[in-house]
């Protein structure tokens, strides 16, 4: 009775990053076309062969449509009313230092709790921060580059490493891979682009900071990470978008490679906006992410979504080499009415490789959360591995935690392993923990941190603390 | 410290305590005995306040104040402990951290200072030591993967943590061997002192050879229904619980 009383009180809460900057921003009007497509590749000054590229994947996406089998439910997305390009106005003239943007676009990622001075940064941490479709700055780079690492937006990488663009590219997520994919090839407008030489560690965790400002604006970023042989790089990603009642489209695609002994770790910690408790506005999003690895490498994704009115992603491993490793942890909470159809895909190639997922599902208020994840063993992949665990936590009895595993497996040498569970925040633990004076918003924020352990372990040390608030924040008023 | 009076008690609508009286002070041991389903786990959860336990009529008063106003913490972070008959899992969380939030909780609304993580591990670590647990569990998962008497020893060794001014403890010899058992007593005589009181409740009488109480009531029917010294217990032992309820229904 009284802990119905404190839900009521906290359901209410403030999204702290539902804040708008009021900035003069160029934005294209709604619709898509051929002509928006060359606009865009104009404005960033692209290559004739980029522009093609985007022309084909756009020419692609027309004979697509979206993809209706995941456990979620919107009303059709008008592709025509989403504009697909918006920059603040004083980035047209390119800064060239952090030095040089708005001040107020820096005090939106500072009142983020991302200061993009390198004298206030987080230490040890690069940040490349992407404000609508426009890259505003990427902190470290200098010192980045003295060990041969190239960390910088997508855009500038067009122009300054046009070849190592052009040899990756679509290379792991090719542009007709699925309708978001092709949308996102043709109109990608930025993001982050990282390579690390053969033989290099990376000296500093390397992360990206997307902002979703403008109302009725798609988000196309598009990152690409290429580590060489033998190199190891760990990279983290941050999303955050203002309250609005519509819906806005957010299509990423997120494409890694490792080659042959390389290591690479991606974190995601995403807190778009989730719209209200009806319901009411809030981020769609649908990205696709994958990476390809090669002979001993290994390719780690770690996510904590917490945002989002709808989530669709898979963040899947290639196991393309001998002996190479995938990994997927992920915590998705749920509540008021999100909706989330997330999981990962490993692609066994190579012999001897190995996957390992853990997935950690919760769900609360009238939310829908549901895992979905394929392993597949092909005729070669002699001595192939995985570990697959889920579990599902439910807090209150309107919610829903749905598990759709798929494994496919073509080789009699391959050991598979699947383990699956679901619970209730129970009203036990509650009174086990208020009985020994913790008030239950405590409570069950412990019980979750407790039951997501295994996956907050994984992220960077500086995240794990932050995504633990994160979800903290996003529990508040969720239970009952 | 602790006055019943003329306590009516309700779970999902139905009445199971009828106008229970009991009044303990600072100092005493008091063990409450009775058949199964004469209303001994309801007292300790309403008087613990778990959600559903309704007071339909009399009142509680800890302390002077009228429990009924005191949500569920405020009870505990006011002295009143109770050792759970079945002490829940929850995985994940360890032991350490549990304590650390119970003890903060708790110690905030004394207007102490959290402990220090040094002192806090020294504590706990004596706490252990203490009912035999070893140091190990501190790191597991709370009551995660523990046996019932682990379980049951987990509880006594938060009790002396959380050093409370009442507690009441919750069958807590159910399902303990003779060896747990006299761990656990030794536990809870050691809690022993003039400003805290202590209320067992329990079906057998084995219990109360470890820890002497001084005041012995039989609860049936939602009711107490004779009160006595230590002596009463072992008459109980002998005679089974039939004598009283049954001169209960002729008187």
């Amino acid at each position: 009775m009284s802990t119905d009383a404190e839900i009521d009180k906290l359901v209410r809460r403030e999204y702290a990053a539902g804040f708008t900057t009021s900035v003069e921003s160029e934005t294209l009007p709604p619709g898509l076309d051929e002509g928006v497509i060359r606009h865009i590749s104009a404005r960033k000054g692209e290559p004739e062969w980029l522009l093609e590229w985007r022309l084909e994947a756009y020419r692609k996406w027309l004979t697509m449509t979206p993809p209706e089998w995941a456990h979620i439910h919107h009303p059709p997305i008008d592709f025509n009313e989403v504009s697909y390009f918006s920059a603040p106005k004083s980035m047209a003239d390119r800064p060239q230092s952090l030095d040089e943007v708005d001040p107020e676009l820096l005090r939106t990622y500072e009142k983020l709790g991302i200061p993009l001075h390198e004298q206030a940064a987080l230490a040890g941490v690069a940040v490349d921060a992407v404000f609508d479709s426009v890259s505003i700055g990427t902190t470290f780079r200098g010192k980045l580059k003295e060990a041969g690492v190239i960390f910088c937006s997508i855009s500038e990488a067009v122009h300054e490493y046009p070849d190592l663009i052009k040899d990756h590219l679509g290379s792991v997520v090719p542009q007709g891979d699925n309708f978001y994919a092709a949308l996102n090839s043709a109109v990608f407008s930025d993001g982050s682009f990282v390579y690390i030489p053969k033989g290099v560690k990376c000296p500093m965790e390397l992360s990206t900071y997307f902002r979703i400002n403008e109302a009725k604006t798609g988000q196309f970023e598009r990152t690409l990470i290429v580590a060489d042989e033998g190199s190891q790089v760990s990279y983290l990603e941050g999303c955050t978008a203002p309250m609005r009642d519509e819906n806005q489209l957010h299509a990423a695609v997120v494409e890694l490679v490792a080659r042959k002994d390389a290591k690479i770790k991606y974190s995601t910690v995403q807190n778009w906006y989730p719209g209200d408790e009806e319901g009411r506005g809030g981020i769609y999003n649908f990205v696709t992410k994958r990476g390809v690895a090669y002979e001993n490498a290994h390719i780690s994704w770690t996510q904590v979504e917490t945002g989002s009115a709808i989530t669709w992603k898979y963040p899947s491993v290639i196991l393309r080499g001998d002996n190479s490793v995938g990994e997927f942890y992920s915590v998705a909470l749920t509540r008021g009415r999100q909706q989330a159809d997330t999981g990962t895909k490993m692609i066994h190639l190579g012999k001897n490789t190995k996957s390992t997922i853990i997935s950690k599902g919760i769900s609360a208020g009238r939310s829908q959360n549901a895992y979905r994840g394929l392993v597949r063993i092909s005729p070669r992949a002699e001595g192939a591995r995985n570990f697959t665990q889920c579990d599902s936590l439910l807090i209150g009895d309107q919610c829903g935690a749905h598990t759709f595993p798929y494994i496919e497996s073509r080789n009699p040498s391959a050991t598979l392993e699947h383990e699956a569970t679901t619970s209730k925040v129970s009203d036990d633990q509650l009174f086990l923990c208020r009985q020994r004076g913790i008030d239950t918003e405590k409570a069950v924020s412990m019980i979750v941190n407790g039951f997501c352990k295994e996956v907050f372990r994984e992220l960077p040390m500086e995240f794990a603390v932050e995504a633990g608030k994160l979800l903290e924040v996003s529990l508040e008023g969720s239970v009952g | 410290m602790l006055e019943v009076r003329d306590l009516h008690a309700a779970v999902d609508g139905k009445e199971i305590l009828k106008g229970l009286t009991l009044s303990v002070k600072p100092g005493e041991v008091h063990a409450i005995m009775g058949p199964n389903g004469s209303g001994k786990s309801t007292l300790s959860n309403v008087l613990a306040g778990r959600d559903g336990y309704e007071i339909t009529s009399g009142e509680v008063l800890f302390e002077g104040k009228p429990v009924a106003d005191m949500e569920t913490e405020e009870r505990a972070r006011a002295g009143i402990f109770l050792a759970f008959q079945y002490p829940v899992e929850i995985p994940g969380v360890s032991n350490m951290e549990f304590l650390k939030a119970s003890l903060e909780a708790v110690r905030a609304a004394q207007g102490k200072e959290p402990l220090d993580a040094v002192s806090l591990l020294r504590r706990a670590r004596e706490a252990c030591q203490q009912v035999n647990l070893d140091q190990q569990f501190l790191k597991r998962g709370v009551n995660e993967g523990f046996s019932g008497g682990e379980k049951k020893r987990n509880e006594i060794m938060q009790m002396m943590l959380l050093e409370p001014k009442l507690a009441l403890l919750d069958e807590t010899d159910s399902g303990l061997d003779i060896d747990a058992l006299q761990v656990v007593a030794k536990g809870v005589n050691a809690l022993r002192s003039p400003d805290r009181a202590i209320v067992l409740v329990t079906h057998y009488q084995r219990l109360l050879d470890y820890i002497v109480p001084d005041h012995v009531h039989v609860l049936a029917g939602g009711r107490i229904i004779k009160s006595g010294g230590k002596e009463l217990a072992l008459e109980l032992e002998q005679k089974g619980y039939g004598w009283l309820t049954g001169e209960e229904e002729s008187a």
